[in-house]
């Protein structure tokens, strides 16, 4: 029968060499690449005697890192801890909100189009006012950016992905007489989980870039946003870089952090799915 | 012996004014425990409308309905019925075991009943060993064995099969229709199954009930004297075939008279 062949097989110590090797084999063109973009960039920098103001070369920003890595690294978890703070604070304000629109009809229809709208504004614009109401120096002004950044699109998915239910899956649960909360907790939840998930990885990412602008927009000295404007300022561009490069491997981490929470929440998921 | 499933006078009609589609007609019936009963007929003839009035998932506009002596809505709500849909209708995100539990946990079942039900419930389709996987790693045809599964985990007095085999090719619809009738058997349920394929009515059923469209009403009623226990064989006995051949002409005539 067809689910034979699929069974994962209990002999995982065994497998784990040629597991190592077949990851390394998937992600292999991808190291190759990013080594590929990095030589380029040095050598055409290099060969067109581009100057550092315009376009640093890798081995300058990689020495800055070097040198000056606790810094930065230390601006970047302050930025860090911003950004997760915003993050953690607009994606649970979403997925309350989305609770109550996938519960009330009349709540959603009076709500969703308004969040669409916001949605499409441009939210970081509003930095110069948080930092009026929370204060400079307070990070609520900076986290205050973010959460409104990371509420509309978990909220929307999240919502879409609670009413969105298989017509037929609601009318099971209508055979056996199930409660709104058990059509709720057993139906709705699961089937939204795969569009929350999508939401935040993107939230995730968009969490970051609001709070670095938000400090743009003045506060504390020993962020990232700040260190970046400050460095340039100073013609210090290989250190702007070196932040800039902070700030993406903090990005790519936080990004892997969701993966795997989504994977450990969804075995299910499609994308778990192999043919060995 | 008050009857598992009876309509007076019930119609059904979609829609309102000029747009409206008058689906059901004066369909009178009345199902004995322990029937096998299939409700036959050409797409658009209302038998699906009709499984869905008896299930309390959509209402009649006129007429009265009896399920297990009671309301449809009341049967619903002491789960008198068990439902297998077209399409197995699984929970992507559930294994197969949690799949035939989640009836008992609506029921709230506790743990070790639950367990115990659903092992039982997988023994009965022959699940066992698949206990644990997700329903994407099974064939259509034990998709929907553990459907019926999940239909019969609360042991409810009646089964509604709504075209449960139609998606399925030839030797597993073979298959599955043994399976119901051994079901059938050992649990003495009655069955009310919509098909729109006539060996399968007359080889599963103890009643066929031919039904023709515009308005959808029942035209023809055939008893099928077949010995309860069919199998194999069945499919080449004389008298399945002279069934056969009756239900396609009763089929036949309405479709004549419509023309």
């Amino acid at each position: 029968m067809s689910g034979d062949g699929r069974i994962a097989s209990s002999d995982e110590v065994g497998r784990s060499l040629p597991a190592v090797r077949r990851l390394s084999r998937r992600h292999l063109p991808a190291v190759l690449a990013f080594l590929a973009v990095v030589l380029l960039w040095e050598g055409l920098t290099r060969v067109f005697r581009v100057e550092s103001f315009i376009l640093s070369k890798p081995s300058e920003i990689l020495a800055s890192f070097v040198e000056t890595g606790g810094t930065i690294w230390a601006a970047g978890m302050r930025t860090l801890f911003e950004a997760a703070g915003g993050f953690v604070i607009g994606a649970t304000l979403a997925v309350l909100t989305s609770l109550a629109a996938a519960r009330w009809a009349g709540f959603r229809e009076g709500v969703l189009p308004l969040a669409i709208a916001l949605n499409a504004t441009p939210i970081a614009a509003l930095a110069p006012i948080f930092n009026n109401w929370f204060g400079l120096t307070n990070p609520f002004s900076k986290m205050g950016v973010v959460a409104v950044v990371v509420y509309f699109p978990v909220m929307i998915n999240t919502t879409r992905g609670l009413i969105e239910v298989d017509p037929a899956e609601v009318e099971l649960m209508r055979s056996i007489a199930a409660t709104p909360a058990q059509v709720m907790r057993r139906v709705q939840v699961p089937n939204a989980l795969p569009y929350f998930f999508a939401s935040i990885k993107v939230a995730g990412a968009l969490s970051l870039i609001a709070a670095i602008i938000a400090e743009y927009f003045g506060g504390p000295q020993d962020v990232l946003g700040q260190y970046i404007v400050n460095r340039a300022q100073l013609f210090q561009f290989p250190d702007a870089w070196a932040a800039i490069l902070v700030a993406s491997i903090i990005g790519v981490v936080f990004y892997l952090l969701i993966l795997i929470a989504e994977r450990t929440l969804m075995p299910w998921h499609v994308s778990l799915r192999t043919e060995e | 012996m008050t009857s598992a499933v009876e309509a007076r006078g019930v119609g059904k009609v979609f829609g309102s004014g000029t747009d409206s589609v008058e689906a059901l007609s004066d369909i009178d019936l009345s199902f004995s425990p322990g029937d096998f009963v299939s409700l036959i007929g050409p797409s658009g003839c209302g038998k699906s409308t009709l499984l869905r009035l008896i299930a309390d998932l959509a209402q009649p506009s006129r007429g009265e309905l009896i399920v297990n002596g009671k309301s449809p809505r009341q049967a619903r709500l002491d789960r008198d019925y068990g439902m297998v849909f077209q399409a197995a209708t699984l929970l992507d995100w559930r294994t197969v075991r949690k799949n035939v539990e989640l009836p008992l946990e609506i029921m709230d079942f506790d743990a070790a009943a639950r367990t115990a039900r659903a092992e039982e419930m997988l023994a009965l389709v022959q699940l066992e060993r698949f206990a644990d996987h997700f329903p994407w790693q099974l064939s259509g045809g034990m998709q929907q064995r553990v459907a019926i599964a999940r239909a019969l985990a609360f042991s409810p007095a009646i089964l509604l099969m709504d075209e449960p085999f139609g998606a399925l090719d030839e030797m597993t619809r073979e298959l599955m229709q043994q399976e119901v009738l051994r079901i059938w058997e050992e649990t003495a349920i009655t069955v009310v199954f919509v098909t729109h394929s006539i060996p399968e009515a007359v080889f599963l059923s103890t009643r066929v009930l031919v039904m023709s469209p515009r308005p959808g009403t029942i035209s023809e009623e055939l008893v099928v004297d077949l010995p309860r226990r069919r199998d194999e064989d069945t499919r080449e006995d004389p008298r399945y075939f002279k069934l056969v051949t009756e239900v396609r002409e009763a089929l036949r005539r309405r479709e004549r008279e419509h023309r």
